[in-house]
């Protein structure tokens, strides 16, 4: 039976996680970028640095914005209460999907500006990159309990179901860079569809709140 | 696996024993690192002479580590690093080439009997895969039209088609559930660009034959087409008058034609081709290069598409 209730009440009956520092988090997920930069300066990514570089930090961008959607699903159905780690998980999607950024700007076209608006404007790939993050901005921006204070719990929770979108443009980005349909690519887009697929059967099949009929 | 590139290899020391002995070097400093067994070189690399030729160009030679451990070859899976680590399945002796089609004379023929007759050269060419990247291969082998020549086609045959092995108890990425491309892999070339001083049947390089993620043990090189069209571990050459048909066309015509020459004004549809990385060179702030009309080759092959409008035919 999936529960409503908050964290201290699945603490109970689920799988006990234990409470480790969020510092923690960040610092662990950040190991592979620290890793890979290092990798990276020293000539130890193969042949072509550059390129492992840009598709690795897309990659952990991508891993981190599943694990942020699977929080969620994880608490419902099977009981493992990860929210206190949410936050870190998304901001980390968030940053890697920045290096990302950074990286095919810098490194790949050497901040050659009209090859990069050719390419945002000419390549749907990139199109769909861009835009996917620019809309985890305003996500990430908010990602702070001042926000939720300031902007109230409904308008917050708005702003956050961009991350559906986000989702759904990484999966799309990632399909459209590789040539022809490996499986990689079709891995990742299949899991973001069962993370999205899980909360539209979770809409539909909701018993309505009695608040709401109340209103 | 990560292993240091050896340091840059000049020109001048690129004559066939500097590489064997360097090879030698190689492998055993590989099987001091406990690393022996994955060492991208086939079992069977055997060191091949080879005379200079002026159609070599004097650019500076990609690594052979970077030659022989970043591949496209599907065959053995997606992943570039895929080849190196799975191509040690596939057996490369004993190796039929069929020769058929429209010609006096059909044959198949062992390797060694269909290499004998020519002249192997060393041929130094520039590689620009459709991906956008590029390298410097020191390939070794004989033009195609020697082939094409003893085979003595008929009036009637335009093109040559190629076809690559489809044995998929030793290439592993033949098996996946879904099928990246349509196997066996096919290729094939206008009469004219087969003809071509510059096409080569290449059964070596580095001074070695063909390692088996290159393509062993004998492959096309076309300089100045994007990189997918050099088909590799050829088993069949056959003689046609229509236009064949080529494995990544089949997979997405609109991103890959027939012709698939190199050319920086006509995009990939998704990406641009208009520059290219050259592997190993300056690492992780390399600067891209310019790409080059036929991909630098422009003197040589551009007549044979006077006329066409490569937009059109890309």
């Amino acid at each position: 039976m999936p529960s409503d209730r908050g964290a201290a009440g699945t603490q109970k009956r689920g799988i006990a996680v234990p409470r480790i520092p969020t510092l923690l988090v960040y610092i662990v997920g950040f190991v592979p970028a620290v890793w890979l930069f290092y990798a990276g300066v020293n000539d130890r990514l193969g042949a072509d640095p550059m390129r492992y570089l840009e598709q690795s930090l897309g990659l952990w961008a991508l891993r981190f914005l599943i694990g942020s959607l699977a929080v969620t699903p994880l608490r419902q159905s099977l009981g493992i209460n990860l929210l206190r780690y949410r936050r870190a998980i998304g901001l980390l999607a968030f940053y890697y999907a920045a290096l990302h950024l950074l990286t095919y700007l810098v490194l790949d076209q050497g901040l050659d500006g009209s090859a990069i608006l050719a390419d945002i404007l000419k390549r749907p790939y990139i199109t769909i990159g861009m835009a996917t993050f620019v809309i985890l901005v305003p996500v990430a921006v908010t990602s702070n309990n001042l926000s939720i204070r300031k902007l109230g719990g409904q308008v917050w929770a708005r702003i956050h179901k961009l991350v559906y979108v986000a989702a759904i443009g990484a999966a799309l980005h990632f399909l459209l860079v590789v040539k022809s349909w490996p499986m990689e690519p079709l891995v990742y887009t299949a899991i973001v569809a069962a993370l999205l697929g899980y909360r539209v059967v979770k809409a539909f099949t909701r018993k309505p709140s009695p608040r709401r009929r109340a209103a | 696996m990560m292993i240091r590139r050896p340091s840059d290899v000049l020109p001048s020391e690129i004559t066939p024993k500097d590489v064997y002995f360097n090879r030698r070097h190689f492998i055993a400093g590989a099987a001091a690192l406990g690393v022996a067994g994955a060492a991208p070189f086939g079992a069977g690399a055997a060191p091949l002479s080879a005379a200079k030729s002026p159609l070599s160009t004097d650019e500076k030679l990609t690594s052979k580590q970077d030659v022989t451990s970043y591949n496209n070859f599907y065959e053995f899976g997606v992943d570039k690093a895929d080849p190196a680590a799975n191509a040690g399945t596939l057996k490369t002796k004993p190796w039929t080439v069929r020769v058929d089609g429209l010609v006096a004379k059909p044959a198949e023929y062992q390797l060694e009997d269909f290499i004998k007759p020519s002249t192997l050269e060393e041929r130094i060419y520039r590689m620009r895969c459709v991906e956008g990247w590029s390298m410097v291969i020191p390939w070794i082998g004989f033009p195609l039209a020697d082939v094409i020549k003893r085979a003595e086609p008929q009036s009637g045959a335009k093109y040559v088609s190629f076809e690559t092995l489809y044995r998929p108890e030793e290439m592993r990425g033949q098996n996946g559930l879904l099928p990246v491309l349509d196997w066996p892999y096919v290729e094939g070339l206008r009469m004219d660009e087969a003809m071509h001083p510059l096409t080569i049947l290449a059964v070596g390089l580095y001074g070695e034959t063909l390692p088996n993620q290159n393509g062993a043990p004998i492959r096309l090189v076309v300089p100045w087409k994007y990189g997918f069209k050099g088909i590799k571990s050829i088993t069949r050459i056959s003689f046609t008058d229509k236009e064949p048909e080529t494995s990544w066309n089949k997979q997405a015509s609109n991103e890959y034609g027939f012709y698939a020459n190199v050319n920086p004004g006509v995009d990939h549809p998704r990406w641009s081709q208009a520059t290219e990385r050259r592997i190993g060179e300056g690492g992780l702030f390399a600067k891209r290069r310019e790409t080059r009309l036929f991909n630098g080759y422009a003197d040589q092959v551009a007549s044979l598409y006077a006329g066409m409008d490569l937009r059109k035919f890309y």
